[in-house]
């Protein structure tokens, strides 16, 4: 596979404040990849920086073997997809699509030409004379991806494309841009802070917070091997306990041993163990392997998502058979349910049900002196 | 419901008020212009404005005859135009930055643009002559310089100037609220879309801009055409303006004459903001 961009050590500061801390990412061609991480962790900088609107502190942009950090965007073969579209207010839907066309200066013909297929494309045919202010968020969407590939451009830039878009529209769009990028083989980056949506797209997802990348790897991956806290709890949903290995394979944790699959630890080495909540099976009090009390239970649709009480720590666990609240229940873990993940400047924050998010936790502990 | 009540009341304040001190006197100038001194009615003051000539006396000599209040109306026009094409062309740029700079930065901009505002229209006009004068400031200094004298008060330049700092501000002000209000995404998005710092202007700017254009050129054209002081002082009474002529009919107590120029000058002011307003519609958009 061909390398189209390649991040060298970049890194980024505004006012002071560093916000990419010497990130280096290659991305290759014809591949879908996504920058993954809560608001404020440099992915919308990263992409701006490949877009030529912000230029790196350190460190350089490489384009196709060529250096461009200096190359201002309307010299880059780069287009994007702007957060809220960003289309021209004063042009229609065709004149939006034809606006590069017209720079480019393109006979008339040829611009209805190329404008008209892209148009039938993100199926917009028929739209053509609409204002652009009179579209559904749905259909501005399709003008702005239309528009940034009419040029044909080596690399698309997604800056939360679908942030706007209700959930089901969402889902449609996903599938939508995909078969878009597979079938004019552009290289895709996309930005997003929803990890369903990085799983569902993606050929590789890298995970950024704090300005740092913290893993980067296929969605099965990340998924299935966080290399730390922050990756296991911001994608999907985990139960992270401290744990220690005694041995190759065998872990033990709030006051159990396990069997698991992980090797190359040191012995007695303090690991952070992550259970994702649809591996925990539910077994009778006096057959588990750990018990615990059920202290919610909320019903989900496809499941009940349960938090259990053990041993102090509320436990997440995902089931389909019915439980009740205050129940005594033990769990039972397969080898292949456990994944232990050396520890990082992460362990202890997250993976604990008290609450769900963060800003709950810090609401009802304001100032944080309490913990640690 | 009772803010909806006061609400109400504001609205017939407002149709009130607008009906005795606007509409009240256009009847009142319409009526003046049709009528003749017994209060008759009659088109003769509205058919002496085209038709009324004069002899004008050429630099070489020859003497022309001229329709004289066409004459008057065109040159009003003439130097109103310059005037307006300066302060846009420099206006523009100015609000520009002005809407670009950080929010300490605007404030400051924008009460330096206020502060002229605040004098004296007559007195600002007097400051510009004694600036002008042949034995005024400019002269002062590039007379040291051993440069000059220029002669300046007195020329159409002279004219021009008052106008331009005159009613400045009223062009940057709608520039620059349309300005600020502008998406900056959108440069962005044009830059992207292969435009370099020009094309943006061309292309994505101006084209947003056009309604604080317009607003912005009918704030300065219209006063500029109907001044008559400025063209006093500054043209040392030269350059008779359409303003002048309206003053000097209604000093001379030729009310009737006075209101069928103003009513005229009207009709044509309020044609042309509508054939502006026609013709830019497709490009003005209605959006946020």
């Amino acid at each position: 596979m061909k390398k189209i961009i390649e991040l060298k050590n970049i890194s980024k500061a505004f006012d002071g404040e560093t916000v990419l801390d010497n990130i280096s990412l290659d991305i290759y061609d014809n591949e879908f990849v996504t920058l993954l991480g809560p608001s404020g962790c440099g992915k919308t900088t990263t992409l701006r920086l490949i877009g030529g609107f912000e230029y790196p502190d350190e460190g350089d942009v490489v384009f196709m073997g060529e250096r461009i950090n200096d190359t201002p965007p309307h010299k880059r073969n780069v287009n994007t997809v702007f957060q809220k579209y960003a289309l021209f207010p004063h042009l229609n839907v065709f004149e939006n699509v034809a606006f590069p066309l017209h720079e480019r200066k393109l006979p008339k013909a040829e611009i209805k030409e190329k404008v008209d297929q892209m148009l039938s494309l993100v199926m917009l045919s028929g739209f053509a004379q609409r204002s652009v202010t009179s579209l559904s968020g749905g259909q501005q969407q399709r003008v702005a991806i239309a528009r940034a590939l009419i040029n044909h451009p080596k690399v698309l830039l997604l800056d939360e494309p679908l942030g706007a878009l209700d959930l089901k529209l969402r889902k449609d769009m996903q599938q939508e841009l995909k078969k878009i990028q597979k079938s004019t083989g552009i290289t895709f980056i996309f930005v997003t802070h929803d990890q369903e949506e990085a799983m569902s797209m993606s050929d590789t997802v890298v995970v950024m917070s704090e300005g740092k990348i913290q893993q980067i790897g296929t969605p099965q991956d990340i998924y299935n091997e966080p290399v730390n806290a922050f990756v296991a709890d911001f994608i999907g949903e985990s139960n992270i306990v401290d744990g220690v290995m005694l041995e190759d394979k065998k872990v033990k944790f709030a006051g159990h041993i396990f069997d698991c699959l992980d090797t190359g630890f040191e012995k007695n080495e303090a690991v952070d163990v992550v259970i994702r909540p649809e591996d925990v099976d539910i077994v009778p009090e006096d057959k588990g392997m750990l018990c615990g009390t059920v202290t919610s239970v909320t019903f989900m649709g496809v499941h009940y998502e349960i938090i259990v009480d053990i041993k102090g720590f509320k436990w997440m666990i995902q089931t389909t058979d019915g439980v009740e609240v205050d129940a005594k229940i033990g769990i039972y873990l397969e080898p292949d349910a456990i994944h232990i993940m050396k520890k990082s400047k992460y362990s202890g924050m997250f993976g604990d049900y008290s609450s769900f998010s963060n800003e709950l936790d810090e609401l009802s502990n304001p100032g944080g002196e309490d913990e640690e | 419901m009772r803010k909806k009540h006061s609400g109400r009341l504001a609205i017939t304040q407002y149709s009130v008020w607008s009906f005795l001190f606007v509409v009240v006197p256009l009847i009142f100038i319409a009526y003046y212009a049709f009528t003749d001194n017994n209060f008759s009615f009659t088109t003769e003051n509205i058919t002496r404005f085209f038709t009324a000539t004069s002899n004008l006396t050429e630099d070489d000599g020859t003497v022309r005859e001229v329709r004289t209040y066409i004459l008057i109306f065109m040159r009003s026009l003439k130097l109103a135009a310059i005037s307006t094409a300066i302060s846009l062309l420099l206006g523009y740029p100015i609000a520009y930055i002005m809407a670009r700079a950080s929010e300490k930065a605007q404030k400051t901009m924008m009460t330096l643009v206020m502060i002229p505002m605040w004098m004296n229209f007559l007195i600002r006009t007097y400051a510009w002559m004694t600036i002008l004068q042949d034995t005024g400031i400019i002269n002062g200094i590039i007379g040291k310089l051993g440069i000059g004298p220029l002669h300046m008060i007195g020329t159409e330049t002279a004219v021009v100037i008052g106008m331009v700092y005159d009613y400045f501000p009223y062009m940057i002000l709608p520039l620059y609220s349309i300005m600020a209000k502008m998406d900056t995404r959108l440069f962005e998005a044009a830059r992207d879309l292969g435009c370099n710092s020009f094309g943006v202007l061309r292309r994505v700017i101006f084209p947003l801009s056009l309604p604080g254009v317009i607003s912005g050129v009918t704030m300065v054209l219209i006063p500029s055409i109907s001044t008559f002081y400025i063209s006093q002082k500054l043209g040392n009474g030269k350059f008779f303006l359409i303003g002048d002529a309206i003053e000097g009919q209604y000093v001379a107590n030729n009310l009737h004459f006075a209101a069928a120029i103003a009513f005229i000058l009207m009709v044509i002011l309020l044609v042309c903001m509508a054939l502006v307003k026609y013709f830019t519609a497709k490009h003005v958009y209605g959006g946020e």
